[in-house]
């Protein structure tokens, strides 16, 4: 192994460059992806077919198929459609899109796990429904979803290098860029795989506290 | 749908094959890494349980992506000798989803009940035997259906071989995209290529599972078999249900 600190060094400034942009795209597709998850799980309870039965469709089909090629679908066929999105959006909104299909099965959950008593009592109480979702079920379920979701967010960043396939510069497009201009690949892949360990190692720990915490 | 011609249609569906070899190939190195260190995670000497928990955590903490990139690109240039790019792929994606898998295996096996163990103590069986012929039957009916989503994900992750050039569905799809000049046709097809495949998954490993539970006495998952348990015999309710099993992938 020829391991060069040298290189290395030089790699560094890209590569803060690099983990703000993976941040980044990590943060706001968690966004979307905890609220469309809602939205979807919301949805897919709903009493009228017509909305609860596309919903599921849609969420099974998108959970089902590859981020990588849904990817290369928003980036490369929405702007034929004449929706032109740059690339870290593109990659933010990819991530968010198919991670709230799984967001929205956490949720499901959570909410199927609010005692039956809840939903009685609220009736017992006359609660308008959206009350009752506001007040008594929402609170309850969303407690007990967050290390669920947690987790959701530790697998998102780790699927945030498929963004560098558009061409967005986070960690390992920076590293591949460095590679190519340098011909010095080993040290900044090696460097960008320690950093996902170093970041998803302690989240993980985290959540797993917190988890003690919030579910019992 | 589109005016693909024939030579782009035959590119994707040797795009198909690929995919399915790698799915096929990946999953059972998977599966030998997940029982391998899955069981040495639940192993009574601290440094067995030590090393693989570090093979758990490494693997479950970086990006497959990352580690195929590093795999294609470094090995070669630092070891001197080059994998082809499938066995590559294979060799990333089997000790990644291997890692994910073994943390099914330890949690399957944990569950099952102490007293089993310690029956097969009483009885005088080896270690070996209890894991075989007592753990292991009880705990491989929970494994399946997490194994069933893992299998998803990893049908799913190869995709990511087309980055290092595997000519799998992905990169297929990006050289009819070239030669067409048109992405929404065939990124849809390939879409809907990727859903039927998860979909036979599904299918395959209901039937597994199926089987995994009789063979230990317990009825297939539906709620629905357990208000027809009623009827003459579990046998007869077993056939019965194969039919009824369906839903969502």
């Amino acid at each position: 192994m020829n391991w060069n600190w040298t290189t290395l060094k030089d790699f560094l400034p890209s590569f803060w460059d690099g983990l703000l942009v993976t941040l980044q795209a990590l943060l706001l597709g968690s966004l979307i992806a905890f609220a469309l998850g809602l939205f979807w799980a919301l949805a897919q309870r709903s009493r009228l077919k017509v909305v609860s039965w596309p919903v599921t469709a849609f969420t099974e089909f998108i959970r089902n198929t590859p981020l990588l090629v849904q990817l290369f679908f928003i980036f490369y066929v929405l702007p034929e459609w004449g929706l032109t999105l740059s690339a870290l959006t593109t990659g933010v909104v990819g991530l968010g899109l198919h991670y709230s299909t799984y967001t929205a099965e956490v949720y499901r959950a959570g909410i199927d796990g609010v005692p039956a008593g809840q939903w009685e009592a609220a009736t017992a109480l006359s609660l308008p429904r959206s009350r009752t979702w506001t007040a008594v079920i929402l609170p309850q379920a969303l407690r007990r979803v967050v290390p669920a979701l947690g987790n959701y967010v530790i697998a998102m960043l780790k699927d945030s290098p498929m963004l560098m396939t558009i061409g967005v510069l986070e960690m390992l497009g920076e590293a591949r860029q460095f590679g190519s201009q340098t011909f010095h690949m080993n040290e900044p892949i090696v460097l960008v795989g320690i950093a996902f360990i170093l970041i998803a190692y302690p989240a993980s720990l985290l959540l797993r506290a917190l988890e003690r915490r919030l579910v019992r | 749908m589109t005016d693909f011609s024939a030579g782009l249609w035959e590119l994707l569906l040797r795009g198909v094959w690929i995919t399915v070899q790698l799915t096929v190939y990946s999953a059972a190195l998977g599966a030998a890494v997940a029982f391998v260190v899955g069981l040495a995670r639940t192993h009574r000497l601290w440094i067995v349980r030590f090393i693989s928990g570090a093979y758990f955590e490494i693997f479950r903490g970086t990006s497959a992506l990352v580690l195929m990139i590093w795999v294609f690109f470094v090995v070669p240039l630092t070891l001197g000798w080059q994998l082809v790019p499938m066995w590559a792929a294979v060799l990333t994606l089997g000790c990644t989803y291997g890692a994910y898998g073994s943390e099914i295996v330890r949690g399957a096996v944990a569950a099952v009940p102490p007293a089993q163990t310690e029956a097969g103590i009483a009885l005088g069986f080896t270690p070996a035997q209890r894991l075989r012929k007592i753990v292991l039957p009880q705990a491989w009916p929970e494994m399946v259906p997490p194994f069933n989503n893992l299998l998803i994900e990893l049908l799913k992750g190869t995709a990511l071989v087309s980055v290092l050039g595997v000519g799998d569905i992905t990169f297929a799809a990006q050289l009819v995209r070239n030669a067409t000049g048109d992405s929404a046709p065939v990124y849809t097809v390939i879409l809907v290529m990727y859903f039927v495949l998860a979909f036979l998954l599904t299918r395959v490993m209901r039937l597994v599972e199926r089987r995994a539970k009789a063979g230990v006495g317990r009825s297939a998952p539906s709620g629905r078999t357990v208000i027809r348990k009623a009827g003459p015999g579990p046998r007869k309710d077993l056939v019965a249900d194969s039919s009824a099993t369906g839903g969502a992938a």
